[in-house]
């Protein structure tokens, strides 16, 4: 028993700590391609090639001081940003990263947690996150917060049916939860869910691309509009947080794609989990692609195609999907 | 039960870190506040009015919106799971409740819930 926990403790700070650099090391990448899209060539001087930028970066907000306005609910200002990163952390938990493995004669399983409910509990966290958005909103007293929030929210919700009903599909192929089941039936590269739910896949990255309030969605943090949105008026590591939560929201997205759409783990020759890491890394480079691409859409049309477009596909998709798997 | 308890130390050490990264920050950074550098950001004028003011009520129609429709997405992921074994029957069932689904968004959408100003 007490080896299982200290096992379990072992396997937690790997994750978290894999989670945090791969958070600090997506802010370096996106800067990095961001400038090569646009014929810069970005971070360059904090060691060979700027790859300390991270982790300087991280060191100046831990230094900056923190400036609390003198009309906030100070309660709600404080856990705001934790609520903001802990549920996005969380999702973590249940994502297969490897397969199993032998490590001093003891197995290892290759995830924290194997539940078999295992992407309801990624839904049901991520959703949380929501409320640390229009928490921080809300309790900073300023108007650009309380507009960027409320934004953010109808948004998120918004997406949040759209980005639940599209990966109905999956589950009606694969039918089961747990993410270790789904990787297990998608092993070489024909069997993978992408080829038979490309409809699905694309309704996925784009309600999730809204849901993680990125580009062409990022009505939230216009900053022609609403200067930063619902944090504008946190600093230091208050504002980090926020930060941290918005890279590992997409980190987690880009995870949950990868283990439902593109068989997870699964490759050949090299080993696992570094599969993985190049699934999510190719998944990630997307992402800053398409805010390099695609200019912002404007708020009513952002609410007409949640509403009007993409929920009445995503209930067409999962119609046509189980008929499909009938037959 | 071990696989919700492996979750249970997640959580813990997850807010441990962001608890401890507080407090580190809280320890070196600088403390200087007077009341122009606490004043909320206005575009560096003096802010106008309170900041808890009136919104569209929008907002509110479309979490009633969400509210409803997310409440039946999760009916969908039971069914989906067992629809291996379910046959025919459970797929007619379905697909008349996604029709319903349908109906009800056509509706708000006629009825203007959907018109964003």
């Amino acid at each position: 028993m007490l080896e299982m926990v200290l096992i379990t403790l072992i396997k937690v700070l790997v994750v978290v700590v894999a989670v945090l650099t791969g958070c600090a090391y997506s802010t370096y990448m996106e800067r990095k391609v961001l400038g090569r899209l646009q014929n810069r060539i970005g971070p360059s001087y904090a060691g060979p090639f700027g790859l300390l930028q991270p982790l300087a970066d991280g060191l100046k907000l831990i230094f900056k001081e923190d400036i609390v306005p003198s009309n906030v609910e100070r309660i709600t200002f404080a856990l705001a940003p934790m609520i903001a990163f802990i549920p996005a952390l969380l999702s973590f938990a249940v994502i297969p990263f490897s397969s199993d493995f032998e490590l001093f004669g003891y197995h290892i399983t290759g995830m924290l947690s194997d539940l078999n409910i295992g992407i309801l509990f990624i839904f049901a966290v991520t959703s949380l996150g929501v409320y640390g958005i229009v928490l921080a909103g809300w309790s900073s007293g300023s108007k650009y917060s309380l507009l960027g929030g409320l934004r953010a929210t109808a948004q998120m919700i918004s997406y949040e049916v759209a980005y639940g009903l599209s990966i109905i599909g999956v589950i009606l192929i694969a039918n089961t939860l747990s993410m270790r089941e789904l990787v297990a039936i998608q092993e070489g590269i024909t069997n993978w869910i992408i080829w038979k739910q490309p409809f699905g896949f694309l309704l996925y990255i784009t309600a999730a691309i809204a849901e993680t309030n990125r580009a062409p969605f990022d009505l939230p943090e216009a900053e022609s509009e609403l200067v930063a949105g619902y944090h504008t008026e946190y600093s230091s590591m208050r504002f980090s947080m926020f930060f941290i939560g918005e890279y590992a929201n997409m980190l987690a997205v880009a995870s949950v794609g990868t283990t439902l759409f593109f068989g997870g783990w699964n490759g050949p020759f090299l080993p696992p989990v570094l599969w993985f890491v190049i699934k999510v890394v190719a998944f990630m480079f997307c992402y800053i692609w398409l805010r390099a691409t695609f200019p912002r859409l404007r708020y009513d049309q952002l609410m007409n195609f949640g509403w009007k477009v993409l929920f009445p596909l995503a209930l067409l998709n999962t119609m046509v999907t189980a008929a499909w798997v009938m037959l | 039960m071990s696989e919700y308890l492996s979750i249970l130390i997640f959580i813990l050490i997850g807010t441990g870190i962001v608890l401890f990264t507080f407090l580190l920050s809280r320890l070196i950074r600088p403390h200087n506040p007077y009341h122009a550098k606490n004043l909320n950001y206005e575009c560096a004028e003096e802010p106008v009015g309170n900041s808890w003011f009136q919104f569209n009520n929008r907002f509110y129609i479309f979490a009633l919106i969400f509210v409803i429709f997310d409440v039946e997405v999760i009916f969908l992921f039971p069914w989906a799971v067992a629809f291996g074994q379910l046959g025919l029957f459970a797929l007619v069932e379905m697909v008349i409740f996604i029709l319903i689904l349908f109906f009800g968004i056509f509706y708000a959408w006629k009825k203007g819930a959907l018109k964003w100003v």
